[in-house]
């Protein structure tokens, strides 16, 4: 039996670990996962809980919707979900495809959409496929595996809380990102989506597989962790410690969606002397120390809490947090000159080579 | 006016521990203090500590022109669930929202206490002000109408309130046809952006109606009975004060006044308003950080009896250093998290008990002296525990700060004998006169302020426009509830990121404060 054939019972205490663990391969990005962590909670009280499944338990032909929140997690904080909106979509997709879905999937492991897909899988009585297009956060919808793989993103359907609804047929991802963006803006700063709908088979060369289980057991470790909580974290995640010292600086500024900066780290212990510069566009892009790259794009860069290994998002860095920085090597499906082109540091702009953070640090 | 009737203050904080109490003069200087363990009938307290400082002070009842009080009743209230009111609480937001109904992340038991009914409504605004759907009115009217119990409260929540509080001001006027005599709370005045936490808040804030009005009745009779003709007020979260009116409205504001007024008496004691505050007791020191004089703010939402809130606190480091707490001196000498606490003049070395404690470590060393029996403590031992505790204190100090540069530090608090006279981090460490009464003191200090919390959209007028058009709005805010208009300033401006949003748009917290007209 391959090992992602199993079917996992998503209670909430699962929701729980999931956050945490999403938050771990957010590096740092995809936005706070606690409103969709209450929601999913809530749907999980009300319907019961959510099954997440190995794609080997459902038929080639089998059709999987990837789903997501888009726009502003600062939004969301005021303005949920409404609780329709997963149905709404789904059924959108059913009319338009002419078939049933037979599962959901998220679109992105990562902060908030590591969590709000069980939310509407609970609502809906769907499993959720152990997969996802990213195996990290991004900011963009054609920063997928997915778009590298060749899946069509159509068609694309969002909707608001109100029962606004666009079903988008659009030339490229990257115009679906830019179309998207632009409705979303009306709706208000967020709203849910579907995109990328695929078949099973399509799934299993165009997904990164059994992410989400993953990301469930990194969450459950760092939730039980007690002795050396980083190097746990480390172990389960095949990460690099890069860099064990104290924030000393953050620079923060906003620009077209992007919350752009850095921040420095100064080392401490071991690490004393060594000063190292993470920088960030909503997720970590690149860090530096000195002009020498020690870690990028699309490898995941990740600020935990020294002592619990807690991940923390770049909106909560500031000076004095005592932290280690990990970088944990990214799916291998993002190190072709292909998938590179839509996730490695140029589309960041940097203008530096990729080279995997095992060689750079092996 | 009895504003006029003396130029004289009273200022009286009623802590865990202890209750202090001081009088100020016309300058703000110190007159006299007093201070006295907090007694289980907290109002008895009161006045007994009013009559104390009173008479400590030679004054006459009529010098004191007026009197402010902090007080827990409001946090004990909510830990222990005495006294509580019950609350309809009506969250206009949808049909966005229901995804997670309001109270669904309370205890049980708070929960099963407090409410009598819940509903969530058509409306709300989105972030620029925009009606997100009209406001079902109809549907409030049904649920208002329809209640199997009257409540003695009303808590109203709309999504984006801080934004605009339209359909949460229509709302209350709704209510009121139907119950006139409703005490109803709108969220918009209470808390900052996100809705759950505001919504906990302006629910809390419903079910402490009842200990708002004991806690106005308990200060009114202890001025009578001191015959005192002093205008009352009451000591907020953010080191500000409220007029009696304004408590009975928000009483929620009272939680967590206590370290505000240390912080904010620490920055009177000393005159600066930039610093790092160190305020020690008997089991834990908190550290907080004063920016223009006032202290900064927690970002982070705050629990509070198992509710998470998000209005205005204090940013608080905690940590189990107190003058009570425990030396362990086995094999390697440990500092805490244990504490004797109060009972340190019993079991404390230095009071003739057998606990070795931090108040022993450094009077041993001769850091501090007091107490009343000689301590005798291996040299290695006394070393070993200063330095713990002094690299407590300045992690504690690091985390709270800012920035690299050393800070000024003021030490307050009937423990902050324990901090030594340098630490790394620090430029300086104050330990000013009247250290141990500087809560009181913070609550005697006449300020007022308002704040706010949105988002804007610069699309049209620019950043700078923006930001100066919010500034006023603070300012007309704080204004608004009693800030002297010439002396009334910014003391904090925050401007917050906004991750994957395409348009323009700042999230602005400002507040402005000024002394009390």
């Amino acid at each position: 039996m391959p090992k992602f054939a199993r079917v996992i019972t998503i209670g909430e205490q699962e929701l729980e670990w999931l956050s945490l663990g999403a938050a771990v391969f957010g590096a740092g990005g995809g936005g706070d996962p606690l409103m969709g962590t209450l929601m999913a909670q809530q749907a999980i009280r009300t319907h019961g809980p959510a099954t997440m499944v190995g794609l080997d338990t459902l038929d080639d032909d089998d059709l999987i919707l990837p789903v997501a929140m888009v726009g502003a997690p600062t939004v969301m904080v005021e303005k949920f979900m409404s609780g329709d909106e997963g149905d709404r979509i789904r059924e959108r997709i059913e009319n338009e495809i002419g078939r049933k879905v037979a599962a959901l999937s998220s679109a992105e492991l990562g902060g908030v959409n590591g969590v709000i897909p069980f939310a509407w899988a609970a609502t809906s009585g769907l499993p959720i496929v152990d997969c996802d297009l990213m195996g990290r956060a991004f900011p963009e919808l054609q920063m997928t595996t997915a778009a590298v793989a060749g899946v069509d993103i159509n068609p694309v359907v969002i909707t608001d809380e109100r029962g606004n609804l666009v079903s988008f047929t659009t030339a490229t991802p990257k115009w679906a990102e830019t179309l998207v963006r632009t409705v979303v803006g009306a709706m208000g700063g967020e709203a849910s989506m579907c995109l990328y709908p695929m078949t099973v088979a399509q799934a299993k060369q165009a997904a990164i597989l059994n992410s989400m289980s993953r990301a469930l057991e990194v969450g459950r470790l760092l939730h039980e962790a007690e002795d050396d909580p980083v190097g746990a974290l480390c172990a389960a995640v095949e990460g690099f410690p890069l860099v064990v010292g104290k924030v000393t600086d953050v620079n923060r500024q906003t620009t077209e969606g992007f919350a752009k900066g850095s921040a420095t780290i100064e080392g401490t212990g071991a690490d004393a002397g060594r000063t190292l510069r993470m920088e960030f566009q909503n997720e970590n892009a690149v860090l530096f120390e000195g002009d020498s790259v020690v870690a990028s794009v699309p490898d995941i860069i990740t600020a935990v809490d020294v002592h619990t290994a807690r991940p923390i998002v770049t909106e909560q860095l500031r000076y004095g947090h005592r932290v280690s920085i990990l970088a944990l090597p990214c799916d291998p499906i993002w190190r072709t000159d292909e998938a590179l082109a839509v996730v490695g540091p140029r589309t960041f702009n940097y203008d530096i080579d990729y080279i995997p953070v095992e060689e750079l640090n092996g | 006016m009895a504003e006029n009737a003396g130029g004289h203050r009273l200022g009286i904080d009623v802590g865990g521990t202890n209750t202090d109490a001081v009088i100020l003069d016309a300058d703000q200087a110190v007159v006299a203090k007093h201070k006295a363990s907090t007694t289980a009938d907290v109002v008895g307290g009161i006045v007994e500590a009013m009559g104390a400082v009173l008479d400590a002070s030679g004054l006459a009842p009529g010098d004191i022109g007026r009197v402010m009080l902090g007080t827990t009743h409001a946090t004990n209230a909510v830990l222990e669930r005495r006294e509580l009111a019950t609350v309809a609480t009506i969250r206009i937001g949808g049909p966005a929202t229901k995804s997670v109904p309001p109270l669904s992340t309370w205890p049980d038991e708070l929960r099963s206490v407090v409410s009598v009914g819940e509903v969530i409504v058509d409306g709300g605004f989105e972030f620029d002000g925009q009606e997100q759907v009209p406001f079902d009115e109809a549907a409030l009217e049904a649920f208002v109408s329809g209640l199997d119990v009257v409540p003695d409260a009303f808590a109203v929540s709309s999504v984006f309130a801080p934004v605009s509080d339209a359909h949460e001001q229509r709302a209350a006027e709704i209510i009121r046809a139907h119950h006139p005599d409703a005490r109803i709370s709108l969220s918009g005045a209470i808390g900052s952006l996100g809705l759950l936490e505001r919504e906990n808040a302006c629910v809390l804030n419903g079910a402490l109606m009842n200990v708002a009005a004991s806690i106005v009745a308990g200060l009114e009779q202890a001025l009578s009975h001191h015959g005192l003709s002093a205008t009352p007020y009451f000591a907020q979260n953010d080191g500000t004060l409220m007029a009696i009116d304004r408590v009975q409205q928000f009483p929620v504001l009272t939680i967590g006044s206590g370290p505000a007024n240390s912080m904010r008496g620490a920055a009177h004691l000393t005159g600066l308003s930039e610093a790092i505050v160190i305020d020690v007791g008997g089991t834990s020191t908190d550290i907080g950080v004063l920016a223009a004089g006032f202290p900064r703010e927690s970002t982070i939402p705050v629990e509070i009896g198992g509710v998470r809130t998000n209005f205005r606190m204090p940013d608080l480091l905690a940590i189990a250093l107190g003058g009570g707490t425990i030396v362990g001196d086995q094999a390697t000498v440990t500092v805490g998290p244990e504490s004797v606490g109060h009972r340190l003049t019993t079991e404390g070395r230095l009071f003739g008990g057998s606990t070795l404690t931090v108040s022993d470590i450094v009077n041993a060393a001769g850091r501090a002296s007091f107490g009343s029996y000689p301590i005798e403590v291996a040299a290695g031992t006394v070393d070993a525990a200063l330095d713990r505790i002094d690299s407590m204190l300045e992690e504690g100090l690091d985390r709270m700060k800012l920035a690299r540069s050393d800070q000024p530090v003021i030490a307050v608090g009937g423990g902050s004998v324990i901090v030594p006279s340098s630490l790394e981090g620090a430029s300086e460490i104050h330990l000013p006169e009247n250290f141990d009464v500087a809560n009181a003191i913070g609550a005697a200090i006449a300020a007022v302020s308002a704040e706010i919390d949105q988002l804007f959209s610069i699309e049209e007028e620019g950043r700078e426009a923006v930001i100066e058009g919010a500034k006023q709005k603070a300012i007309d805010a704080a204004v608004a509830v009693g800030a002297e208009p010439a002396e009334t300033e910014i003391v904090s401006l925050e401007e917050l990121t906004m991750a994957y949003m395409t348009d323009n748009v700042l999230r602005l917290r400002i507040k402005a404060a000024g002394p009390l007209r």
